[in-house]
């Protein structure tokens, strides 16, 4: 021990001289100014032997201070920004008339350059955007859903226009779930006339959602292509399962040819998502490809979509450009909870609320991981992700003294 | 910056840096197989110094000390009450969940008023002894655990010492709950401490204009000590300095929770507050955070059930943003179940893998005639409906089929659940020997698979298999059983 404490203070030496602890000026480290008399040492940095000589004897210089201060001291507040060597690509959804769609406002989302909301290394150039969920038939839905939509079931094009002209939809995502083999097996030109009908009937731009056969939606999504050129819409999803059915090539290709986006889905494996990504890469501009990295409901699994989405946006930031990918959140998943719907006794009614508060906190707590699109469903959980988007946007003027004095405040009872 | 650096506050901690300052005898009083495997778990956090025994005689104080500094988290750990009914907030070790595991569940007060009566005098008024019973009496099982709330806040509304000591004894006297003691005039709160004395309350709060007299109270009385310095950062780490060399060690930092257009400033002053404490290393700021989402109730003026619901979701939002502590007000079940679920997944260990074996499971003593159904490996699911099962009682056999880790619904979508891997893992389940039925229940979700699963059975060696659907929720399986078990010829479907 003797030997290499000996190493190890020299070592030290070393340091306290390259951070010229001798005096309490500022120094440089990395991107960011510390005040050396406040700088600690991260015990990690240092070997644990370098470490024996130096917090304590530090801090036992410096306090406990024989006089107690009797006046604020001033020790002024520097936050620790960073900049990323990475950024998101910006990718937009929908083409106007000029662009050779017929889109009335396309939508544009990415070009994030830091963790989602880091206000105070940079503003997002594009707000995250909502679209919200159509079906192509009748679905089983939560009566909470269910009640707002079970007079157009058998109208997709109403259905539609309901959710643009009452819910204010800027995109919408039309799920072509009776393609499925097991289902209706509705063919592809028959899903081609709805995705028709749909394009005719609102303006805003389109997703496209598939069955999740492999083979089925790869016929359908080139048949669409084919018949919206030029829309940009986005095609929901192409999945490692085509391209083991040979038939990812075909898809991407279709998109590519005819002006689309491309969603690339895998199960919570960013491993996965980049090979994804590569493959749709080889046919299709990464500029107009998005991720979905699976969104499991509050009580269901969030967290690991949480945690799965923070890793893609910083490896991303930090330079990973296959991760660089705008990414899309099927947060209507959320009702997949029992707890989103189910009754569960008086003391946790109304359901009303429950349900679509469950819809809100698992899109929030996704829109604070890096999520830039969100499909949903319910009217209410829409419209709070509104308006909690505008004032995350904004560098809030707050005024202190609205709370200052909330310790002392009665309530209001209304 | 790499992502590398970013994760070194854990992960460069090394078991080796550990295991040279342990006694190194092997003694395995710990329980360990020798010293370097506890030094493995310290550091990994599984374990605490105080299992070796030998770590805390005269002769190793030394490194005893050296120990408890490697291995202290950025964000200091502070207990709020006393003995088993004390709650630890902060003790955070990283900024990002998925660099370690996030440590201590941020604990959810609620408050009461010293202006609030004991007992209701009419229906609807609110009242201490009800709002207490509200807390004590939450309880949600959600997947075999119980979740709860934690705390008691009183607040001082009257601003009159005699007033707030009398209500804080009568909290006292009707839980245990931690509390936090809220009033800005020392005299009030030196009259709640007073009567909470023993207690360790949070002490609520130290301001700019207060903050000598907090101190010194937060001194005398032993209790943690929270800085309110509304949107002023510059002033929330000027305080902590002072206080700090004013002889105060445990703090709690509070930059304000500014409820609808102040939201992002919210956010953003947590998030840069504990990003400086984690990333450059402030010893300042390396302090729990507590988030009131009870401002909510003193913002835009609205419909109690709107305010409620805003006051919800913003807690969610500093569930993930970095709060170790809340104080709230709405009691309402709907408010209440999102957030405690939310903030009991956040804290689970990130590393804990999303699947379990896919095998042939059991509950109860299975025999010939017990039912045998099937769900997929997705963890969640998989806990799903063993907490169901077993809350029904009963004797079954669950086959998990390998799904990738993915929910029924989503699998099933995505094939990861398809007719043949249903019918592989029944087969190699061997489930078949030791049933003399030939009925296989299969989730509502999978419904679809129904007709070519029994296609697909007779392929792997199963004729006459029959496949019976179940609830598209684990919650139904009780009624199915009840109507449809043993299944009568002819009518399974």
């Amino acid at each position: 021990m003797g030997e290499e404490e000996k190493k190890a203070n020299t070592k030290l030496d070393e340091l306290l001289n390259l951070l010229g602890l001798t005096s309490n000026r500022d120094i440089e480290l990395e991107d960011v100014e510390l005040d050396i008399s406040e700088i600690i040492l991260q015990p990690s940095v240092l070997s644990s032997a370098a470490l024996k000589g130096i917090a304590p004897p530090k801090k036992k210089a410096a306090a406990p201070p024989t006089v107690k201060p009797t006046t604020i001291l001033e020790a002024p507040f520097t936050p620790f920004v960073q900049e990323y060597p990475g950024k998101i690509r910006e990718v937009t959804l929908g083409a106007t008339k000029s662009k050779g769609g017929s889109r009335g406002k396309p939508v544009t989302i990415g070009g994030s350059t830091t963790p989602a909301f880091y206000l105070f290394e940079q503003v997002p150039s594009n707000p995250p955007v909502i679209s919200v969920d159509v079906f192509d038939m009748e679905v089983t839905l939560p009566k909470e859903i269910r009640t707002h939509v079970e007079d157009v079931w058998e109208d997709t094009a109403a259905w539609a226009k309901r959710a643009v002209d009452k819910w204010g939809a800027k995109v919408l995502t039309l799920h072509l779930l009776s393609t499925d083999p097991l289902i209706k097996d509705t063919s592809p030109a028959k899903a081609t006339k709805t995705v028709e009908e749909v394009l005719q009937a609102v303006d805003v731009p389109l997703i496209i959602g598939g069955c999740g056969d492999p083979k089925k939606d790869a016929k359908v999504f080139t048949k669409v292509a084919e018949m919206a050129q030029g829309e940009r819409v986005l095609l929901s999803s192409v999945t490692l399962d085509m391209e083991e059915a040979g038939v990812l090539e075909g898809v991407t290709k279709a998109a590519a040819k005819y002006g689309h986006l491309v969603l690339g889905f895998t199960a919570l494996d960013l491993n996965r998502a980049k090979e994804l990504n590569r493959k749709i890469a080889d046919y299709l501009p990464e500029g107009d490809i998005l991720m979905d990295l699976t969104t499991a409901a509050l009580g269901y699994g969030l967290e690991y979509s949480f945690t799965i989405h923070e890793r893609a946006r910083m490896a991303a930031l930090m330079g990973d450009t296959e991760l660089q990918h705008p990414v899309l959140s099927g947060t209507t998943n959320a009702w997949a909870a029992r707890e989103a719907w189910m009754k569960l006794g008086p003391e946790w009614e109304p359901r009303r609320l429950r349900g679509p508060l469950w819809e809100t906190v698992t899109a929030l707590s996704l829109l604070l991981a890096g999520v830039d699109l969100f499909m949903m469903m319910h009217p209410d959980a829409i419209r709070t992700m509104k308006k909690v988007l505008q004032n995350l946007m904004t560098k809030g003027e707050v005024k202190p003294e609205k709370i200052a004095n909330w310790v002392n405040a009665k309530i209001q009872r209304g | 910056m790499t992502e590398r650096e970013v994760k070194m506050g854990v992960k460069q901690l090394s078991p080796i840096d550990v295991y040279m300052l342990l006694p190194r005898t092997n003694c395995k009083e710990c329980g360990e197989a020798n010293c370097m495997a506890f030094a493995a778990k310290l550091v990994n956090r599984e374990v605490s110094l105080e299992q070796c025994p030998p770590l805390l005689t005269k002769e190793n104080e030394k490194a005893y000390k050296k120990l408890q500094e490697i291995l202290a988290p950025i964000i200091k750990e502070i207990t709020i009450g006393r003995g088993e009914h004390a709650v630890k907030i902060g003790g955070k070790l990283v900024l990002y969940r998925h660099e370690f595991t996030y440590h201590n569940p941020a604990p959810i007060a609620f408050d009461v008023t010293d202006e609030m009566p004991l007992h209701a005098r009419f229906p609807e008024e609110e009242a201490i002894i009800d709002r207490v019973k509200k807390v004590e009496d939450f309880l949600y099982n959600y997947i075999g655990r119980d979740l709860k709330l934690d705390m008691i806040a009183v607040r001082s509304t009257s601003n009159d010492p005699t007033t707030f000591k009398s209500a804080v004894e009568e909290v006292t006297k009707v839980n245990n709950l931690p509390l936090i003691l809220c009033a800005f005039d020392p005299s009030v709160m030196e009259a709640g401490l007073i009567a909470a004395s023993g207690r360790k309350p949070l002490i609520y709060a130290a301001t700019k204009d207060n903050w000598k007299e907090m101190a010194d109270l937060a001194l005398m009385y032993g209790c943690p000590l929270a800085i309110f310095a509304p949107n002023d950062l510059d002033l929330l780490r000027s305080l902590s300095k002072t206080i700090i060399e004013y002889g105060v060690e445990d703090l709690v930092l509070d930059p304000g929770t500014f409820p609808d257009k102040g939201i992002s400033t919210t956010i953003n002053n947590f998030t840069m507050v504990r990003r400086t404490a984690c990333k450059a290393g402030d010893k300042l700021l390396g302090f729990p955070i507590i988030g009131t989402p009870i401002t909510t109730w003193f913002g835009e003026k609205d419909s109690d059930e709107m305010l409620a619901w805003k006051e919800a979701y913003l807690a969610s939002m500093l569930i993930s943003r970095y709060a170790d502590i809340l104080i709230m007000r709405s009691l309402d079940g709907w408010v209440q179940l999102p957030t405690v679920i939310w903030r009991f997944n956040i804290y689970t260990d990130p590393r804990k893998p999303v699947s379990v074996d896919a095998q042939l499971y059991t509950f109860g003593k299975p025999d010939e005639t017990s039912p045998v159904m099937l769900t997929t490996n997705y963890a969640l699911t998989y806990f799903t409906v063993e907490s169901d099962l077993k809350s029904f009682g009963g004797d079954y056999y669950l086959i998990v089929v390998d799904s990738e880790g993915i929910s029924v619904e989503s699998a099933v979508a995505g094939r990861y659940l398809t007719a043949e891997t249903i019918a592989e893992a029944v087969k190699s389940s061997g489930v078949a020997d030791k049933v003399k039925h030939k009925y296989l229940i299969i989730p509502g979700m999978a419904a679809r698979l129904s007709g070519e699963t029994e296609e697909e059975l007779k392929n792997v060696g199963l004729p006459d298999w029959r496949v019976i659907v179940g609830p598209r929720d684990s919650s139904g399986i009780a009624k199915l059983l009840k109507e449809k078990w043993p299944p009568k010829e002819g009518e399974e479907e």
